[in-house]
């Protein structure tokens, strides 16, 4: 299933891995909506192993980028613990969802509500 | 009898309870919010950090720590899953991975140095740039199943 990677996947997926861990420690995120695409077009995987071989590659790069902002002093625990407990039950309603909603319609508003927000933060 | 009872302070004191409670259920929720699109796949996280700068009285850096944070035990569980399943290609995530922690290490550090606000306006750049990508891939994908 997995084929060779060739010396032009090996140059995309470098160049992408930079690019992503510098955005994802600068950020403090957004590394797997970068990543699912380069491991989809650049290294043809399908989907889903994409999804799931995002989530390993971005793994051990969120760790030490958290060990960072932990050692500048930036997070809170109690707040971080509640948000946390939300996260992963969003996590488990999102994947029960997965499928039975319109996924165009949800990328749709997940991309408008990202501009809103995003221009928000830019201009105010 | 009971009006004379309610001091001034007691009333203070539950109200500065209630605010908190308040603050927690919002905390959660935007979790939830956050947890579900990242559950559907796509990036939570990227959500996550505005709405709690936004609504839950976040500071930025603290939002980014938190999303970081709370991707871990996500990760893990969808790990397992997706391992069981054959999806993850260790040796493409490996390839990646080197040099991502090669910036990874030097741009987290530069994050830190940032004032807030300024972190801030960049995330929200950085934001508007993904969201118009991904409404670009959204309507393009249209495209292409409505052709076939």
């Amino acid at each position: 299933m997995t084929n060779k990677i060739n010396k032009k996947q090996k140059i995309i997926a470098i160049i992408g891995g930079l690019a992503i861990g510098a955005v994802n420690g600068f950020f403090g995120g957004g590394g797997g909506m970068l990543c699912v695409p380069l491991l989809q077009q650049g290294m043809k995987l399908e989907a889903k192993k994409a999804h799931a071989t995002a989530i390993l590659t971005i793994l051990p790069i969120s760790v030490v980028s958290l060990i960072i902002y932990m050692i500048g002093g930036h997070l809170p625990l109690k707040q971080g613990a509640i948000i946390s407990g939300g996260v992963v039950a969003g996590g488990v309603l999102g994947a029960l969802l997965l499928g039975k909603l319109p996924s165009k319609a949800v990328g749709i508003i997940f991309a408008l509500l990202m501009i809103v927000a995003g221009g928000k933060l830019l201009f105010f | 009898m009971t009006a004379k009872s309610i001091t001034k302070s007691t009333v203070i004191r539950y109200s500065y309870l209630l605010l908190i409670i308040m603050k927690i259920i919002i905390l959660i929720i935007i979790g939830i919010i956050g947890g579900t699109f990242g559950g559907m796949g796509m990036g939570g996280g990227t959500l996550l950090i505005p709405l709690l700068t936004t609504f839950g009285d976040v500071s930025q850096h603290a939002a980014q720590s938190i999303n970081l944070a709370a991707f871990l035990p996500m990760a893990v569980v969808a790990l397992i899953i997706h391992f069981v399943k054959k999806r993850v290609v260790p040796k493409y995530a490996l390839l990646i991975a080197i040099p991502a922690m090669i910036t990874a290490i030097p741009s987290a550090i530069l994050a830190i140095r940032f004032e807030g606000h300024i972190l801030a306006r960049c995330f929200g750049g950085f934001l508007v740039v993904l969201g118009v990508w991904q409404m670009y891939r959204v309507i393009k994908i249209k495209r292409i199943t409505n052709n076939e």
